[in-house]
């Protein structure tokens, strides 16, 4: 067949069509792409990658404020989601991720519990998700700093990975909630500890700014916080897998 | 015409031959129209920052360097404040410079109870209007609602502030204590200075706070801040003229590019976290965080460097300064508490249109600009109260020099 321009363009086009249609196809996931660089960390998760290279068996346990669960539908908060996308990506692991909501604590008060809590579940990864409830009472940074590092190192001490996650995005609270102290003083634990920092609020940032979701709707349904987190739940996965330096081809 | 000149107007060569007090003041009525310029360029950044971010926010010196609009704010109501409230001092004495100065002080904190009664009005609005799953915990903000006794009488006192509410409160406290600078910058200028470096150092060492409601501390420590609004004060009550040499060396302008051209090296890597693999870890840990709330080294120092290439190569009578162009600007500058407010107000005024009507990049930026040019008119309005409406009640002598002050 002679080499005809329209026909390649034709079959390019289809072609094209055919490989985009199984994303679609998939459950109409929102489209909430993530720069690349908030899904990578020069920090690495060591126990993790042994858990899933050598044990086959990974055990995650989410410590978290609210704003890691979703009133009424528990399984469509982020951390379920993170395991059901784990299990996909890591067939021959025996993922599992359980949460313990630390409701109306400030770090300090959740950092004195966090060794208890992984002395139940031994897990090989801790995701700590702080900073909301004392940028609210507007904690003194310092002691939310200290906070923060007091119970990352009681986690280490342990023996587990550690990654932190910053607070939500929150355009609506925007000028009653102050932020940026907790997510500096967040960045600077996670570097000095040398553990990687999930970016929530730059993410969640880059959807509202992207147009990807209308963060400051005054819509009372739990639509959009299910979507939020699903998204959030496989960037977690993502985040989780290239820390681990883990190619999920090879686990197949 | 030296450097010193630039800064301080020509009055203060006159000073050794008399038995005068140890402080020297330019001569009065030239406006330095540099420091309305500066101070209404402070006015514009605060308000771009208290939106989100958006096209403007890069044009804001918070990216470039460590130090921010607060600070030049902060720096520049030290210096007129003590010009007209030194002058004052030195002409009607003690007594009678700390009046007019209570005076001022009770403006600022009527203002600011103002802008807290705004707060609740679009807080208790958020509270009956907003109520997504997503957010369900950051809704814990408005448990403050439970209790108006207490949350209202703690920002009377001061101890409540809300979120872009905390530079008046330091503005306030930095002006009860204006009395007391004055007076020991009578006495000696360079020990006053001396004392409020020792002060700011105690606060380090020592960690001198305010606390807060519901905890925490002001997230402005005057303890530490009062050191910029002293240095203000000193370089207007002659420091700017004995620093002059130094000023105009051409070692001190290199330091400050260099020092600048770091700072900026550093604040790129936050924006490009590409880069981060640049920075040395040990520079880092040594570095962060870099506290704005007790006036970070780093900080006093970024804003010093600017400072001094600003007064270098900005003359004082460039001619730009009477351009129509920067004529919004000036006039921002010289009404500085009605304009800072107003900012404040639109600020949270934006937050809320944005959030009403989710418009993009272009609402956001429409925001801005609309803000600055009802900021500019506002300005224009007082002038005009000043120069034309209330000017028969100037010749019956009955009108101070506030205006001078300008927010100082």
């Amino acid at each position: 067949m002679k080499s005809n321009p329209v026909m390649i363009l034709g079959l390019t086009l289809i072609a094209g069509l055919l490989a985009a249609a199984p994303v679609r196809a998939e459950d109409a996931p929102a489209n909430c792409e993530v720069p690349a660089y908030l899904l990578t960390s020069e920090s690495k998760l060591p126990k993790v990658e042994t858990a899933i290279a050598g044990d086959r068996r990974l055990e995650i346990l989410v410590v978290g404020s609210r704003s890691s669960s979703i009133p009424s539908s528990e399984a469509s908060a982020y951390p379920g989601r993170l395991q059901a996308v784990l299990k996909e990506a890591l067939p021959k692991v025996a993922v599992n991720v359980s949460v313990e909501l630390q409701v109306k604590k400030t770090a300090e008060e959740v950092a004195g519990g966090l060794v208890k809590l992984a002395e139940l579940k031994k897990p090989t990864l801790v995701i700590w998700q702080t900073g909301t409830y004392d940028a609210i009472r507007s904690i003194d940074p310092d002691d939310f700093r200290a906070g923060v590092e007091e119970g990352v190192a009681a986690l280490q001490k342990a023996g587990t990975d550690v990654i932190l996650m910053n607070l939500q995005y929150s355009p609506r609270t925007e000028t009653m909630i102050s932020a940026p102290p907790y997510l500096d003083n967040m960045r600077v634990v996670a570097q000095q500890h040398d553990i990687p920092l999930f970016d929530r609020f730059a993410m969640m940032r880059h959807w509202s700014d992207a147009g990807d979701f209308d963060l400051s709707t005054t819509s009372h349904g739990p639509d959009l916080a299910k979507r939020v987190h699903d998204c959030l739940g496989r960037a977690l996965s993502k985040f989780v897998i290239d820390a681990a330096h883990v190619n999920p081809a090879q686990q197949n | 015409m030296s450097i010193a000149d630039q800064i301080a107007g020509p009055a203060a060569s006159d000073a050794a031959g008399t038995s005068a007090p140890a402080i020297t003041l330019p001569a009065a009525g030239e406006r330095e129209l540099r420091l309305d310029l500066f101070r209404g360029l402070a006015l514009w950044l605060i308000f771009i920052d208290h939106l989100p971010a958006n096209i403007l926010t890069w044009f804001t010196i918070r990216n470039y360097g460590f130090s921010d609009a607060t600070e030049i704010f902060i720096f520049i109501s030290g210096y007129t404040a003590a010009f007209v409230y030194g002058r004052a001092m030195l002409e009607s004495g003690f007594v009678i410079a700390t009046a007019r100065i209570m005076r001022r002080v009770w403006q600022i904190y009527v203002a600011h109870v103002f802008l807290f009664t705004i707060f609740l009005a679009e807080i208790s609005y958020v509270a009956t209007n907003f109520n997504n799953p997503l957010y369900s915990e950051e809704m814990g903000i408005m448990d403050f609602l439970k209790q108006p006794d207490v949350t209202i009488i703690q920002a009377l006192l001061l101890r409540f502030r809300p979120v872009n509410m905390d530079v008046l409160p330091l503005y306030i406290v930095l002006m009860l204590f204006l009395p007391i600078i004055l007076w020991l910058m009578k006495w000696r200028p360079d020990v006053s200075l001396g004392l409020s470096v020792a002060l700011y150092a105690a606060t380090w060492q020592f960690d001198l706070y305010l606390s807060a409601y519901p905890n925490g501390t002001w997230f402005f420590n005057p303890f530490a801040w009062q050191l910029l609004f002293t240095f203000g004060a000193w370089c207007a009550l002659g420091g700017a003229v004995r620093m002059s040499a130094i000023l105009s060396s051409p070692i001190t302008m290199w330091i400050c590019f260099a020092y600048l051209l770091a700072a900026f090296f550093v604040t790129l890597t936050w924006h490009l976290p590409q880069l981060n693999f640049l920075m040395p870890k040990h520079l880092e840990q040594w570095m962060y965080p870099i506290s704005k709330t007790d006036l970070d080294v780093l900080r006093f120092a970024h804003f010093l460097a600017l400072a001094a290439i600003t007064v270098r190569f900005l003359r004082k009578d460039w001619p730009g300064l009477k351009s129509p162009w920067l004529r919004p600007l000036i006039l921002c500058g010289q009404h500085s508490l009605e304009i800072f407010c107003l900012g404040v107000f639109l600020a949270f005024a934006g937050h809320f249109v944005l959030a009403e009507i989710s418009g993009g990049a272009g609402m956001h930026f429409l925001i801005s600009v609309v803000g600055i040019l009802i900021m500019s008119g506002m300005a224009w309005v007082i002038s005009w109260y000043k120069n034309s409406a209330d000017k028969n009640a100037k010749k019956k002598g009955a009108v101070g020099n506030a205006d001078m002050a300008g927010g100082g």
